[in-house]
């Protein structure tokens, strides 16, 4: 099956709005720009007391997690829902694939059930490109993160955060620090921080966790965290999966934690008013300590709660931005 | 395009007016050559009172050697959702292609007579190209224990292989050399590091950081190919390289070559003209193994086989079913189907002035069926006609259509092919015409 097009040429419908969320690649600093201030008209919704706008009213969508997720499927749901949509959660491992059925068999199910968009989580790199591009196209897919490409609602609620707490993002320096080999929300952020204009970005790790050339992404490279973290305005801490260990990437957690693990100490490098941020869930005493994570510089807790509305903000771009394309094609059509 | 459901008869051919280039016999010379009784039975002049019952006029086209493919894979035993030797063998005609070395990874692999005997009487029942297998260097191709090598080779196998599956130990992998060197078997090697290596992974470089999809690194071929070379050293084999993918193992390979080590190289064709950076948008007809590399990696390939270290080219021809290439990239099945493109991809590296005519014959006919011992790749007269006419300004859109090959899994459909196969004569009898 031959893909013609890169993703982020895909997820644009022909105005250039976006019709499906699968990478924060290539996307233009308008677009980016116009998610987070969609966003910031939504955040009011979860104040209210009818939490509910009707503008995916009728629409069905389809939550398809490959792998298991608590807090991103949950703000997914929660955001199409109070976007007023018909919500379905398939839980894939108990579902067919397990039984030998191919993954476009199945979507091609989903799709004649008149589902209007998937929100797909996959173990690949590139699954929700490969349905967007060739299973469904008529239906608009949001990545809520593959394999080790992309998560980019994730690193928009990022952008969002950043914005929230620091404004403009030209005089920025943001640092992305610990497992950034293995992270999708990394490179989305990097993408989306490039987009947006961030004066620098560093990414701090040991060799092991550093993806190979990651420089030709726009980013230095820092093996130390005391310089890397030097005068920096935002700190992106990454989580560690204990398998690492296992894989011969790390020595020991608590080298990782000595060396890579914010602490009170090495937060004192960066900017006085520097912002903590971390996608969660947090490993406390693994990646960063409890008095960084709960402290006066953390917003951790906070992206929790902009994520639903940038979730909502995604959702509804992407829906009337392939509900224009679906009209535009049955036009030219005629 | 005619199509045949068996290869046509013998019949008296003239090929008329074609540039005949055969390596062998320093031969290149726009001249006739006639075909008889299977044979060729005249270059420049006909044998008295031949007459044909076919004239191709090649004015315009070159006449050349069948082309010796060291690496292509029929799918039969065990695959035929993928292909079988009949539409393989058929595409192969119609690529060129009069002789195919077939690896051992079938199923059952090759590691007993009968598997390799299936093979050969399967292709010649077929009769569009002679169809060579190569044995398992150990059994089940699983690293353990030695294959039965001589049965091996009394049943046709023309070498033995463990293509890119594990040898339990450095031990077991200098055994198996030494009893293959006993009775002069050449090994075929595709130097892989497993644990280097990873399934649905792609070069490790700046477009799988982005994508974030595994990388496999150069060392996973350079760090198993200098372990492959000392030990080939240690045991005084025969052996060949097969689809190297990166530049310092050019290097590598050179450095054996300059120290009298008998060895040689090839390249699959489509290492020379693709890059890791096309995996861009996911595109699973770029997923191979070993992976499209960097292109510092290509242009090394490239001097490679202009100065003669790589001194063959391949096709590693492996056609799959359309499902196998429909799934998300690193789910998706490696390999190209690869016989449509293969003249004309190769005759690229003429055209851009890296090969001569008769350096492109040598690489894709003459040189392969000397390191395999074969009596082909040449047009010497009274000599099977195995041969092939090749019209190098033709231009033709590559479509499923125009694939023979039962796997449609191409990076280069759609696109703009220059130079076309006209004519395959296999033992003398038409197994392509266009």
């Amino acid at each position: 099956m031959t893909a013609k097009t890169a993703p982020h040429q895909l997820q644009l419908n022909e105005k250039g709005q976006l019709r499906h969320f699968l990478t924060t690649e290539g996307l233009s600093r308008e677009l980016l720009t116009e998610i987070l201030d969609t966003a910031e008209s939504f955040v009011s919704v979860g104040k209210q007391a009818v939490k509910k706008v009707p503008l995916l009213r009728g629409k069905t969508v389809v939550n398809l997690f490959f792998e298991n997720s608590t807090r991103t499927r949950t703000t997914f749901e929660l955001a199409a829902k109070r976007l007023s949509a018909d919500v379905l959660n398939i839980n894939i491992s108990a579902s067919s694939t397990s039984k030998g059925e191919s993954l476009m068999d199945m979507l091609w199910n989903l799709e004649y059930m008149d589902s209007d968009m998937f929100i797909v989580r996959h173990g690949d790199s590139g699954a929700p490109h490969f349905i967007a591009e060739f299973v469904c196209p008529h239906v608009a897919v949001i990545n809520a993160g593959d394999g080790r490409h992309a998560h980019p609602t994730q690193a928009m609620l990022d952008m969002y955060t950043i914005r929230r707490h620091k404004g403009a993002f030209e005089n920025l320096t943001v640092a992305i620090v610990g497992d950034v080999l293995h992270s999708r929300v990394a490179r989305s952020q990097i993408h989306a921080l490039n987009a947006l204009g961030a004066r620098e970005i560093r990414v701090i790790a040991p060799k092991t966790l550093v993806p190979k050339d990651i420089e030709a992404m726009g980013v230095k490279v820092h093996y130390n965290m005391a310089q890397g973290l030097q005068d920096v305005d935002v700190i992106s801490m990454l989580r560690l999966q204990k398998e690492r260990m296992e894989s011969a990437l790390l020595p020991s957690e608590s080298e990782f934690y000595r060396l890579y693990g914010l602490n009170m100490e090495k937060l004192a490098f960066a900017k006085p008013d520097a912002i903590v941020m971390h996608p969660g869930p947090i490993n406390r005493g693994v990646e960063i300590e409890s008095a960084v994570a709960d402290g006066a510089q953390s917003v951790i807790l906070q992206q929790v709660n902009y994520g639903i509305a940038v979730r909502m903000a995604v959702l509804s771009m992407a829906m009337s931005g392939q509900n224009a394309e679906q009209a535009a094609q049955a036009e030219g059509g005629e | 395009m005619m199509d045949f459901s068996r290869p046509a008869f013998n019949q008296r051919i003239r090929i008329s007016n074609g540039r005949v280039i055969d390596p062998r016999n320093n031969l290149d010379k726009t001249t006739d050559l006639f075909v008889a009784d299977g044979l060729i039975v005249g270059i420049g002049s006909a044998p008295v009172g031949f007459k044909p019952d076919l004239e191709f006029d090649a004015g315009g086209m070159l006449v050349i050697p069948g082309a010796v493919d060291l690496c292509a894979r029929v799918r039969e035993p065990g695959q035929t959702q993928k292909g079988n030797i009949h539409s393989e063998t058929r595409a192969a005609a119609a690529g060129g292609i009069t002789h195919l070395c077939c690896p051992p990874d079938t199923k059952p692999v090759i590691d007993t007579r009968a598997v390799a005997a299936l093979i050969q009487e399967r292709a010649y029942q077929s009769g569009y190209a002679h169809v060579l297998p190569i044995g398992a260097l150990t059994k089940g191709l699983q690293g353990q224990h030695l294959a039965e090598m001589h049965a091996l080779k009394e049943a046709g196998c023309i070498g033995v292989s463990q293509l890119r599956q594990p040898v339990k130990d450095s031990q077991t992998l200098l055994r198996c050399l030494e009893y293959a060197s006993t009775f002069d078997l050449i090994v075929f090697f595709q130097s892989e590091d497993s644990s280097l290596s990873v399934k649905g992974g792609v070069h490790a470089g700046s477009t799988a950081s982005r994508l974030g999809l595994h990388g496999i690194p150069d060392a996973a071929e350079t760090v198993a190919l200098s372990r492959d070379l000392l030990l080939v050293q240690q045991a005084g084999v025969r052996a060949h390289f097969g689809q190297l993918s990166c530049a310092r193992s050019v290097e590598l390979i050179a450095a054996a070559q300059r120290e009298g080590l008998q060895v040689t190289a090839d390249v699959a064709v489509h290492q020379l003209f693709l890059t890791d950076e096309m995996i861009d948008g996911f595109n699973s007809q770029y997923h191979t193994r070993p992976p499209l590399r960097s292109e510092r990696d290509r242009l090394g390939l490239i001097e490679g086989v202009k100065s003669g270290v790589i001194s063959v080219l391949s096709s590693d021809h492996q056609p799959h079913e359309a499902a196998a290439k429909s799934e998300p990239f690193p789910s998706t099945e490696s390999g190209i189907s690869a016989f449509a493109t293969f003249l004309p991809l190769s005759y690229r590296l003429v055209r851009d002035g890296v090969l001569s005519e008769v350096e492109w014959v040598r690489r894709i006919a003459t040189n392969p069926a000397a390191l395999t011992g074969l009596d082909a790749g040449h047009l010497g007269t009274g000599s099977n006609a195995n041969l092939c006419v090749f019209d190098p300004g033709k231009r033709w859109k590559l479509t499923e259509h125009s694939m023979l090959s039962q796997g449609k899994n191409s990076p280069f459909l759609g696109q703009q092919m220059q130079g076309q196969v006209r004519l395959t004569l296999k033992d003398g009898a038409i197994s392509f015409r266009n």
